[in-house]
C-alpha cells in the first residue's frame, strides 16, 4: 500500500467518510453499460440461481432457476441469459472504422500496411465484485464447448441455440478483464476502490453495500456507521435489509426462505415457481440499485487523458473476437499453450507498466505517490547550459540543473523522462548531484531533428517539470516463437488446434 | 509457540566438528567431472546443475565453455543481467587470453562493462553477424531474444537458469540444439508484476522458473549439484543448508579453523561492539533492537545497521582466510548491507553518507543475488513489520540476504518476528499441479530465527 493510499485510508477512518485517491477517472466508462448481477447456489460450483440484466435502470429483466440442480432449468435460463445478452454483446459489430495496421507479410516475409476494420465502440459489461468477473468466466467455460442440436444432431443433451456462443464471448470479456488497464468487463468494487478509499479493510471493501456507504453515505450518518448498518442490519425475520452483491447469497436467505422454496417448488405445489422468483429477484434489486448509484458517482468524475487510448485497445480485442467468431474459429481452448500463455503474460505485463504511467501523467495525486516512492519529481529550472554532442553531426544535449524538494532514487547515469508541453516525450540522463536536491539533467531526445532544438522542447529557467524515472510508453519485449515452432524445453509444437469435445457426462451431471 | 531448533542432521561420513574424513576438494572435482562428461559426451539435449551459495558455478561455467570450444564445438552462453554477462566474458578472458570471444550487446550507450576493453580477445559488438564464428558468444538472455538464428548453436549453457523465467526461455530456445543448465534453486524465483495465477500448475507456466519447465517436459535429464560451498565458512553452511536445502545438502569447503575475523581496536562495551565481536567469534550476530511496529524505513534500524558498518570500519577488521598466506585486512569494498526494499537501501546509503562511510555495497536482495562479501549487514526483511506478506517471507530472499559472505554475517531486526511468524501462517492456495517450494519461507524464517537466537545482542 501506498504512502498516500495508507494516508487516504487513515484520514477515512478518522472522518467517517471516504477519501478520493484520484482526481480523474482512470477506466473507461461506456454511456449504456450492460450491467449484470449474477447469483450462484450454494453448495454447487456454477450453479446460476439467477440474474439482473439491462443497461435501463428503470428495466432490468430478471431471470431466475427454480431448481438450480436441474440441468435443464440451467440451461434454459441460460438460453434465455444469451437472449438478453448477446443483442448486446454483438451491437457495435457492424459500426466499424478502416485503420492502417504493420503486418508480416506471408509470401514475402516483409512488414508491409494493411487496411483493417476496428470497431468504433465494444459493449461495456459492470458486474458487482470480483467473485462476479469469476462467475462470469465460470459461465463462459461452462457454456463454450456445448453444442447445439444444430450443431451435432446426436448429441443427448443439446444446448439450447446461441448458449455456446454466450460462452465465447462470456470466456472473451472475462480473459480480457486480466489485461491491467482494460474495461470490457469490470466489477464496480474495483472501480470504486481505484477512486476511494474507505476507512475499512481491502477485505470489506469488497462488500459493494458498504463501499458506497462510505463514499456516499446518507445525510446525517457517518460513512462508517452506514457501512455497519450496510452489513449487518437484518429485518425482524433475520434476514439482511441489504443482500450481498453476490454472486454468493447470504446463508440466512439459503436456509430460511430459498431451501424451503425450492422444495415447495420440488413438491409440485402451485405457484411455487413465481414464489420462488420473486424470492431470488428481491435479493438481486438492492445490488442492481447498488450498481447504479455506483456508475452515477464514477461518472461524475472526469475522465483520464489516456483513457480513450487504452479503451482503443479494447475496442480492438473487440474486433479481434468478432473476427474470430465470424471466421468460424473453434472455441478457445480449455489450456492456453505455452507459446500463447507468454504471449498474454508478456502482453499484460507491458500493459500493467503503461497503466501505471499513464494513470500518473493523467491525475496529479498518482503522481504524488510515485513521487513519494522516489520514482519521480517535480523540480525548477535554474540553469540551461546549452551543449552538443560529439561527433559528425553535433546534435543539441542542453545541460538542465533543477532543484527538487523531491527524494528520487537516482544514480548518476540514469535515465529520466518527461512529457512535453505538446504531449510527445523527452528523455535525460543524470549527469550529477552537485549537491543534495540539486540535479544536473543532459536532455537527450525530444528536441526535433534539426541542429538548433525545437521551439519549446528545452526548458527555461524558472519552469516547473515534472520527471519520472519510468518509462512513459514502455516497449513490448521481442517476438515468441510461433506455437508450432515450440521448442524441445517447453514440450514442442503443441499441434493442431481443433474443436475441442464437451465435457464429458457425469453421474452428477443428472438429477 | 515456539519453533524448535532444528537439528542440523549431517551425513554420518562428516563429525560435526568440522570436516575431518571430507575432502571438499575431491569431491567438488568428482562432481564435476561428471557434469563435464555428460556435457561433453551426455546423449542428453539438456544437463541441470544445482549449485548452492558460492559453490563455483561461475568456474564450473567456465570450465565447461571453454572445454566444450576446445573439442570444436563453438557454444552461446545466457546470462540473465548484462552485469553477469560482463563477469563471465571478463573470467573467460583472464582463464584464456587467447580464446575468441564474442560480448553481444544491446546498442544503449554504454552497453557493457568498459572494463572488458582489456583484453585484447574479447570482440564486442550489438550485432551478432559481427560474432559469428568466434568459440564463444555471451549475451543477456532479452539481448538473445532478438537474435534470428541462421542455424540454431549445437551447444549452449544457460547462466542463472533458476533465476530465468520460462517465457524468457521460450524466446530462446531455438537458438540451441542442447544445453547445460547452471543456477541456484536456492535463490530468488523469477516473478511477474500481473498476476499469472491462470497457468499455476501448468507444465508451461510462462511465470515460473525456465527449470521447472525444462524438467517438467523433460524429467529424463541428469540433475546433477555441486556439493561443497567455497564462499560459506563452516559456521554458515550448515544453516544455510539445513534451512533452505533441505534434501540436497551440502557443506563448507573449510573448516573452522581454517577462517578468522578480528578487530584491532578493543570493544567499548556497546551493544554494536558486542554483536561484531559475537560475530567475528561465531560468524553470526544478531542485534536485536525493541520491538515496534515500524515504517519500512524504520530510522532505529537503518540507523544500527550504519552503526554496525561504521564500528566496523573504525575496529580495523583483520580477516584470515585459506585465500591468503597473510591476514588482510577487512575494508569498505568487502562488507555489504543487503535490505529487502530499495526504499530502505536508499535510506541506509544516506545514512552511511552521513556518518562519512564510503564505498560499503548497500543493495537489495535481488541485487546482491551472485556477489561475495566479507561481511555482510542484514536488515531483517519481516523487521517492525505488521503482517507477514508473501513477499518478506520468500525464501530466496533470506537465502541470498544470508549467504554472501565468507566470514560473518550481522542481521540487524526489531524484537518479536517469531511471534509475527506465528501470527501468519502461509496461507496462498495451494494449485494442483505447481511445485511447492521447500522448505517454504515461514519454516526457513523459522529455521534462521532459531539459530540467530543464540546470537543475540539486545541493542539496550
Amino acid at each position: 500500500m501506498s504512502l498516500i493510499s495508507a494516508l487516504a485510508r487513515m484520514e477515512a477512518a478518522a472522518s467517517g467518510r471516504a477519501e478520493p485517491v484520484a482526481t480523474v477517472r482512470h477506466r473507461h466508462l461506456a454511456e449504456r453499460p450492460l450491467v449484470l448481477v449474477p447469483l450462484t447456489t450454494a453448495g454447487e460450483t456454477g450453479a446460476p440461481l439467477g440474474a439482473m440484466v439491462g443497461t435501463d435502470r428503470g428495466a432490468p429483466q430478471v431471470f431466475t432457476v427454480a431448481q438450480p440442480r436441474d440441468r435443464d432449468l440451467r440451461f434454459a435460463f441460460l438460453g434465455r441469459l444469451a437472449e438478453a445478452l448477446l443483442p448486446h454483446l454483438e451491437s457495435c459489430q457492424d459500426e466499424v472504422e478502416t485503420i492502417e495496421r504493420k503486418e508480416t507479410d506471408p509470401e514475402s516475409g516483409k512488414r508491409v500496411t494493411v487496411e483493417a476494420e476496428l470497431c468504433a465502440d465494444a459493449p461495456q459489461l459492470l458486474v458487482p465484485t470480483a467473485p462476479g468477473v469469476d462467475f462470469v468466466r465460470l459461465l463462459g467455460r461452462s457454456m463454450r464447448f456445448r453444442r447445439t442440436a444444430e450443431e451435432d444432431p446426436g448429441t443427448p443433451y443439446p444446448a439450447p441455440p446461441r448458449v455456446p456462443l454466450l460462452g465465447r464471448w462470456l470466456t472473451h470479456y472475462a480473459e480480457r478483464s486480466r489485461v491491467p488497464g482494460s474495461s470490457l468487463l469490470l466489477p464496480l468494487t474495483g472501480l470504486l476502490t481505484r477512486h476511494w478509499a474507505t476507512g475499512q479493510s481491502h477485505l470489506e471493501d469488497q462488500h459493494l453495500g458498504t463501499l458506497l456507504a462510505w463514499i456516499a453515505p446518507p445525510d446525517g450518518e457517518s460513512g462508517a456507521e452506514a457501512a455497519r448498518r450496510a452489513e449487518l442490519e437484518r429485518d425482524g425475520t433475520g434476514q439482511l435489509v441489504r443482500p450481498p452483491a453476490g454472486p454468493a447469497t447470504d446463508p440466512a436467505f439459503d436456509n430460511r426462505l430459498l431451501a424451503p422454496a425450492v422444495a415447495r417448488y420440488d413438491a409440485g405445489v402451485p405457484g411455487a415457481a413465481e414464489e420462488l422468483r420473486e424470492l431470488i429477484a428481491s435479493q438481486l434489486r438492492p445490488t442492481w440499485e447498488a450498481m447504479w448509484q455506483g456508475v452515477d458517482l464514477l461518472r461524475a468524475l472526469p475522465e483520464g487523458a489516456h483513457v480513450p487510448d487504452r479503451w482503443r485497445r479494447d475496442r480492438q480485442s473487440y474486433t479481434h473476437h468478432r473476427d474470430r467468431l465470424r471466421a468460424g474459429e473453434p472455441p478457445q481452448p480449455r489450456r492456453d499453450d505455452a507459446v500463447t500463455a507468454a504471449r498474454k503474460l508478456a502482453m499484460r505485463e507491458q500493459r500493467q507498466a503503461e497503466l501505471e504511467a499513464q494513470e500518473a501523467l493523467d491525475d496529479p495525486l498518482v503522481m504524488a505517490v510515485r513521487r513519494l516512492a522516489g520514482e519521480a519529481f517535480t523540480a525548477a529550472v535554474t540553469d540551461v547550459e546549452m551543449a552538443y554532442s560529439e561527433g559528425k553531426r553535433p546534435t543539441p544535449r542542453p545541460l538542465v540543473t533543477l532543484r527538487t524538494e523531491d527524494t528520487p532514487l537516482l544514480a548518476e547515469g540514469d535515465k529520466v523522462h518527461r512529457q512535453l508541453p505538446e504531449g510527445a516525450q523527452q528523455r535525460a540522463e543524470l549527469v550529477a548531484e552537485p549537491e543534495p536536491g540539486v540535479l544536473v539533467l543532459r536532455l537527450l531526445s525530444g528536441m526535433g531533428r534539426g541542429k538548433e532544438p525545437a521551439q519549446g522542447t528545452v526548458p527555461e529557467p524558472g519552469d516547473l517539470l515534472c520527471w519520472t524515472l519510468f518509462e512513459h510508453s514502455p516497449r513490448g519485449g521481442p517476438g515468441l516463437p510461433e506455437p508450432e515452432e515450440t521448442p524441445w524445453t517447453h514440450g514442442g509444437p503443441p499441434g493442431e488446434q481443433t474443436a475441442e469435445d464437451p465435457d464429458p457426462l457425469t453421474p452428477e451431471d443428472v438429477l | 509457540m515456539t519453533a524448535a531448533v532444528p537439528p542440523f542432521a549431517r551425513p554420518a561420513d562428516v563429525p560435526a566438528d568440522g570436516n575431518g574424513g571430507f575432502a571438499p576438494g575431491e569431491a567438488a572435482a568428482r562432481a564435476t567431472e561428471a557434469i563435464l562428461a555428460d556435457t561433453l559426451h551426455g546423449a542428453y539435449k539438456g544437463v541441470v546443475v544445482d549449485s548452492p551459495p558460492g559453490a563455483g558455478k561461475s568456474t564450473l561455467v567456465v570450465r565447461a565453455a571453454r572445454e566444450l570450444a576446445a573439442a570444436g564445438h563453438p557454444l552461446m552462453v545466457i546470462a540473465q543481467t548484462n552485469a553477469q554477462v560482463d563477469d563471465l566474458v571478463d573470467r573467460l578472458a583472464s582463464a584464456d587470453p587467447e580464446l575468441p570471444v564474442g560480448r553481444l550487446h544491446s546498442s544503449e550507450p554504454k552497453p557493457y562493462d568498459p572494463a572488458l576493453d582489456r583484453h585484447p580477445s574479447v570482440r564486442k559488438s550489438a550485432k551478432p553477424a559481427d560474432l559469428a564464428g568466434l568459440d564463444i558468444v555471451v549475451s543477456t538472455a532479452a539481448k538473445w531474444a532478438w537474435v534470428k538464428p541462421e542455424e540454431p548453436w549445437r551447444h549452449a549453457i544457460v547462466d542463472e537458469a533458476y533465476q530465468m523465467r520460462s517465457d524468457a526461455l521460450l524466446a530462446v530456445a531455438g537458438l540451441f540444439e542442447r544445453a547445460l543448465f547452471v543456477g541456484d534453486p536456492g535463490q530468488l524465483d523469477p516473478f511477474s508484476q500481473v498476476g499469472a495465477e491462470q497457468w499455476a500448475g501448468f507444465s508451461h507456466d510462462p511465470s515460473a522458473s525456465a527449470v521447472d519447465t525444462l524438467l517438467s517436459h523433460n524429467p529424463e535429464l541428469p540433475q546433477h549439484r555441486l556439493p561443497v560451498s567455497w564462499r560459506l565458512p563452516a559456521s554458515a553452511a550448515p544453516l544455510v543448508s539445513d534451512a533452505f536445502y533441505p534434501y540436497t545438502p551440502f557443506r563448507s569447503g573449510t573448516g573452522h579453523g581454517d577462517r578468522r575475523l578480528a578487530f584491532t581496536a578493543r570493544p567499548d562495551g556497546s551493544p554494536v561492539d558486542r554483536v561484531l565481536d559475537e560475530a567475528a567469534g561465531s560468524g553470526w550476530g544478531l542485534l536485536e533492537l525493541p520491538a515496534a511496529r515500524t515504517p519500512r524505513t524504520d530510522p532505529e534500524a537503518v540507523s544500527a545497521v550504519a552503526q554496525v558498518v561504521r564500528r566496523m570500519l573504525d575496529r580495523e577488521g583483520v580477516a584470515h582466510s585459506e585465500r591468503a598466506e597473510e591476514p588482510v585486512a577487512l575494508s569498505a569494498g568487502r562488507i555489504a548491507v543487503g535490505t529487502a526494499h530499495r526504499d530502505q537501501a536508499a535510506a541506509v546509503r544516506a545514512a552511511l553518507a552521513y556518518m562519512d562511510v564510503e564505498g560499503v555495497t548497500v543493495d537489495t536482495a535481488n541485487r546482491l543475488q551472485g556477489r561475495e562479501f566479507d561481511v555482510t549487514v542484514v536488515l531483517h526483511p519481516l523487521s517492525g513489520r505488521p503482517d507477514a506478506t508473501e513477499f518478506h517471507l520468500e525464501t530466496g530472499r533470506l537465502c541470498v540476504l544470508t549467504s554472501r559472505h565468507r566470514h560473518a554475517c550481522v542481521v540487524v531486526c526489531r524484537a518479536g518476528v517469531p511471534e509475527l511468524l506465528d501470527d501468519h501462517p502461509a496461507t496462498e492456495p495451494v494449485r494442483l499441479g505447481a511445485t511447492l517450494k521447500a522448505p517454504d519461507g515461514w519454516e526457513a524464517h523459522q529455521a534462521v530465527l532459531a539459530h540467530l537466537a543464540a546470537h543475540a545482542v539486545p541493542s539496550r
